[in-house]
Order: structure tokens, then sequence, then C-alpha cells
């Protein structure tokens, strides 16, 4: 999958953009990098042995699908089963998809797939906010893949350094609550009118309330509640809202 | 699950990966989605993102947590409180989690129970 640096052009790496859409992604990568130790520490302590965690945080690197398969396969569940569960628990990917098309649709597929492959979910929120509206623009490719090298570094460098060091990190620390932290922090910087602060509480209940429901779908329910109060007040406010004093 | 059957299992997560992230970017024709539903897609990163947040901040091995003592809850207002005076994540992140360690609360999120990313 290394092949994505030469896809576009040579010169992505120098391009100003490459460089912001890195630095947009350090402020968060504290938060990535304590999720990935985490994930790292429960693929070795599951009994998947270091090389295969090795290869599972390589080749997968998609953090909540890796822990909702570790247990399956520790138990040896069927395969389908396996991949079933991850594809329900990476359901929220299917839907950013569709929000890439505008941007991505007129690069080759091999690319398309491989920006894809390369997408976090905080890659995604971070762009969007970058570039709300969407067509596309050369800048976009080279803030996109500066933001996704700094997410693969900041998730894979401590996934490693979880597997190797799994039976010396205390589990009690609780240093996934730091990438809550920082997952809260982008939440609040992406409010910005009164639709937004009201799709964000929505889907906040809406997590809570389906929260038992399983493979992670009380997001996906999140997200189509807050899309569908969106839309109502989208359409009961005449035009597009009008941006309004943070309630600070 | 014997090495290999995991190996396979562990390649098929990647495809799973590879499939689910580029779903609508696959076919080389673009999918017909209906205006309302683009439109509403706007509302999907913030919906997403809290919709991770806030099970792990009110939630605890699957039931709403009863006791105001929770460290994490402490740990979330001072964050919150830093990112709306300062505007910056990474300090939201150190204020919330030195919080946490110096509270005198039940045990934060143990591994395992975060959603990842």
């Amino acid at each position: 999958m290394t092949e994505l640096s030469e896809a576009p052009a040579a010169a992505v790496w120098r391009h100003p953009e490459f460089r912001r859409g890195a630095k947009e992604m350090v402020g968060v990568a504290l938060g990535i990098a304590a999720w990935g130790l985490v994930t790292g520490v429960a693929m070795t302590k599951s009994g998947l042995g270091v090389p295969l965690s090795v290869l599972m945080s390589l080749i997968v690197f998609a953090g909540s699908s890796q822990l909702a398969s570790l247990p399956l396969i520790a138990s040896g569940a069927p395969l389908w089963v396996v991949w079933a569960t991850s594809f329900c628990v990476n359901l929220r990917f299917v839907i950013f998809s569709a929000q890439w098309r505008p941007y991505f649709g007129g690069l080759s597929r091999f690319k398309r797939i491989a920006l894809g492959y390369f997408t976090a979910d905080l890659n995604y929120v971070i762009f969007m906010r970058r570039f709300p509206e969407p067509r596309p623009s050369p800048e976009q490719v080279p803030y996109f893949l500066g933001g996704v090298a700094t997410n693969w570094f900041a998730w894979q460098v401590p996934s490693m350094v979880g597997i190797f060091l799994a039976d010396s990190i205390p589990t009690q620390w609780g240093i996934g609550f730091a990438g809550t932290l920082a997952l809260l922090g982008l939440t609040y910087s992406l409010l910005s009118d009164r639709a937004s602060w009201i799709s964000a509480i929505v889907a906040a209940c809406a997590a809570v309330a389906a929260y038992a429901l399983p493979l992670k779908l009380n997001i996906v329910v999140a997200i189509a509640a807050a899309v569908a109060v969106g839309l109502v007040i989208d359409h009961t406010s005449q035009r597009p809202a009008l941006p309004e004093e943070d309630l600070t | 699950m014997s090495t290999w059957e995991a190996v396979v299992a562990i390649v098929g997560l990647a495809l799973v990966t590879i499939v689910t992230r580029s779903f609508f970017l696959i076919p080389d024709r673009e999918v017909p989605l209906p205006g309302w539903v683009k439109q509403g897609l706007r509302y999907a990163p913030l919906a997403a993102l809290a919709a991770v947040v806030a099970p792990e901040l009110v939630m605890s091995q699957g039931h709403l947590i009863h006791t105001l003592k929770d460290a994490r809850l402490y740990a979330a207002l001072t964050s919150t409180a830093y990112f709306f005076w300062r505007r910056d994540i990474l300090g939201t992140i150190l204020t919330g989690t030195a919080d946490a360690g110096t509270a005198a609360g039940p045990r934060l999120v143990k591994p395992g129970e975060t959603a990842g990313s």
C-alpha cells in the first residue's frame, strides 16, 4: 500500500498544502497515538501473537474493526462472521465514502481506492472542515496526503510499541481516554451554527440511547438521526442557517 | 483458529477496510444519490464524532454512569472549559488527562473499551 506516495505528482511532499494537512492533523495526533497504543496492547493480549498482530496493524489499519474482530478470532468464530462483524463496524465509512466522490471522482480508480483505504475517521472530519464546498480543487490531494501520512505514523508507531511492549504497559492508566478527549476537542471545533449544535446533541443522545445495539450500530443510528434533524432545520429555516454566536 | 486461518481472516479484514472506506469511490460512474441525501451528509462528520464521544464519557460497561464521582466527568468538564477558552485541541487533551490523573474518582476507561479510529 506504500505506492500511494508515487500515485500523485512526485512533488506532492513539498506542496504547502501537504504541510498544512499534516499540521492540522498533529493537533489530534496525541489522541490517535493513545488509541494506537491501546489497540496494539489489546492485539497481543488477545493471544494473536506478535507477528500476526504486526500484520493486522499494518494491513487492516482500522482500530475499531480490529478490536471487534480480536475476540472472534481468539474464539475461532467462522471467517464470514469475523468479516461481517468488521463490515458492520465499518459501516460509517460507507456513509463517508459517498462524500468523497465530488472531490476525488475525477481520479483513476486505483487512486480513488488508495485514497479511500488510508482515510481514517479524523482524516475525513478534518478534510471536510477544510473543504466544506463539494467541488474539486488542485490543493485537495496534497492536503489530504499530508493528513493521512501524519495519521498513519501517529497510529502505526504507537501500535507497534503496544504490540511489542504489551506486558510492560499498565492497563489501568486509562490511556485510551486521551483519545476520547482529542475527539471531544475536535467535536467542539466543528460546532458553528445552531443547526450544528442541535444535530450534534441529537447524535450524542441517539448514540447513548442506542448503545445496546451490537456492532457499534449505535453510531450509524446516531448519524442517521443527526442528518434527519439537520435536514428538518435546513428546510424550516428557508435559507442555509446563518452563523450564530457560540453559546459560550 | 490455526495460524493460516488467522492470516486469511486478517487479509479478509484488510479487504473489508478497503471496500468500506472506498465504497462509493469504487464504481467509475457516480452512484446517483438524491439531492437531500447529499445535503444532509454535511451533518455526518460532526454526528459521527459526537456519537463516538458521548458514550465514552457517560457510560460504563454498557450502562449510564450513576455516580457524579466518575473522574471522566470532571476531565470532560475541564477539557471543555479549556477548549472554549483557548480553542486548542492539544491543550484540551492535556488538561483533561491531567485532571483525570489527579481526580479521586473510580478507575478510568480500560483499554479495549475505547472506540478506536
